[in-house]
């Protein structure tokens, strides 16, 4: 019975990925459940930040912060690329790397200078090895994404859009759309455009402490963080719903083999019995 | 019953803390305020320590640490804009040249120019192993 102990052997190992295969799915549809709670969470705050960023620049019309000016001559760009620290999440990174690497292309043959500010382990590898100008990075977020990391990349960022370093600030992410759909975007978020801050309900005048610039830099500051930080979690609810689709994908792939492998294996096994009955019967005949 | 004011307690990555009170005291940077209803509009920045709210029919009041943020008063609204981690200019400072230095430790090796060519490359192989992968899993089907 040639080949038959082999294709047992092939039979079980494909039995073993399918089992891996299955177990990081359920993995990721869990985490997937958690990260869209996140995401979900991070909502209030961001809506609440925004309708006071927005009032206050309307309220305030004298002092412009320098994130809401646009600036005429836009020569430096900067982009903040939201990749996964880990990969087996099919196309996800792929697509969100070359939609940056297009725009970043784009914006290169227009003569403007770009640099990038990596999250996530996957941006940072591809942009190090493609010799992009990394300015900040940060990798092993975890599972749930941590204002307090994204606080040091981002703030080299700001500084240098406020240093005049940068004229205007993207990020790259992959959008959670629902579970099977995930849409790789660029995104302007420097110059703050009036149209994302919206308009303020209602208008009045506001009793600062210790004084309103002082609160409409720290604000806008936290309005732009608060940007990144929705950013970073929907990239990660669409990490892991991205992880689940390609692994049952994976899972489903080993099944067919195994149906493949036990039917090349049955027929190996039919025809090792067919000989031997030929065998005993042809050595019968001739006693 | 009391009066009451509506109050929303949010940090970035999660709501706090969503409802009525009657007062509501915090740290702010230029002393503790207490905000009763009908407080005129104030936004100020707040300092760490405990946010108290008192909540109707309730003895015990809602106590919640931040660590910093910001809060503003709107007619009949409250919002506290709690910070989750510690602020200050010399932290962000540090994280800040953290995250530099680790780029820069990561650029060490770079070439001078974006190889779009080799990116694009290295890209579309990525593309392509995908599409195969599907085309694969069709015809099994």
């Amino acid at each position: 019975m040639a080949g038959s102990k082999e294709i047992r052997t092939k039979i079980k190992s494909v039995e073993n990925t399918r089992k891996i295969t299955k177990a990081m799915e359920m993995v990721a549809a869990s985490k997937m459940r958690k990260a869209q709670e996140r995401m979900r969470a991070a909502r209030p705050y961001a809506e609440k930040i925004r309708n006071v960023a927005a009032h206050l620049s309307h309220a305030h019309p004298e002092y412009k912060h320098p994130f809401l000016v646009a600036r005429e001559n836009v020569k430096n760009v900067g982009i903040v690329v939201v990749t996964s620290d880990k990969g087996l999440c099919g196309g996800l990174n792929t697509n969100v790397l070359r939609l940056s690497l297009n725009k970043m292309k784009e914006w290169e043959s227009s003569g403007k200078k770009v640099s990038v500010s990596a999250i996530g382990n996957k941006g940072l590898g591809f942009m190090s090895r493609i010799g992009g100008n990394v300015r900040s990075q940060v990798t092993g977020l975890g599972d749930a994404p941590h204002m307090d990391k994204l606080i040091g990349p981002l703030k080299v960022m700001l500084d240098a859009y406020v240093a005049g370093e940068i004229d205007a600030l993207y990020v790259s992410y992959t959008r959670f759309i629902n579970t099977m759909k995930q849409e790789a975007v660029v995104e302007q978020i420097l110059p703050l455009s009036g149209e994302r801050l919206g308009a303020a309900e209602g208008r009045w005048d506001y009793i600062y402490e210790p004084d309103a610039q002082v609160i409409i830099d720290e604000l806008m500051v936290r309005y732009v963080e608060s940007l990144i930080y929705h950013a970073v979690a929907e990239n990660m609810a669409s990490e892991q719903s991205a992880r689940m689709v390609a692994m049952k994908a994976a899972s489903d792939n080993a099944k067919n083999v195994i149906g493949e492998l036990k039917l090349v294996y049955n027929k190996a096994r039919q025809a090792a019995i067919t000989k031997e009955i030929s065998e005993i019967v042809g050595g019968a005949a001739a006693v | 019953m009391a009066m009451t004011i509506h109050v929303d307690v949010v940090s970035a990555e999660k709501s706090i803390y969503s409802g009525l009170a009657e007062i509501v005291v915090a740290p702010g940077v230029m002393g503790e305020l207490g905000i009763l209803p009908h407080h005129s509009p104030l936004i100020t920045r707040i300092k760490p320590g405990p946010v108290r709210l008192k909540v109707p029919d309730q003895a015990e009041e809602e106590v919640f640490f931040v660590s910093g943020g910001i809060l503003e008063v709107q007619p009949g609204v409250v919002t506290v804009l709690a910070d989750v981690a510690m602020r200050g200019h010399d932290i962000d400072e540090a994280k800040a040249l953290e995250a530099k230095a680790a780029a820069e430790d990561a650029m060490r090796n770079k070439g001078s120019e974006i190889d779009y060519a080799r990116a694009q490359a290295e890209l579309a192989e990525a593309v392509a192993q995908i599409a195969t992968l599907e085309k694969i899993k069709k015809k099994t089907h």
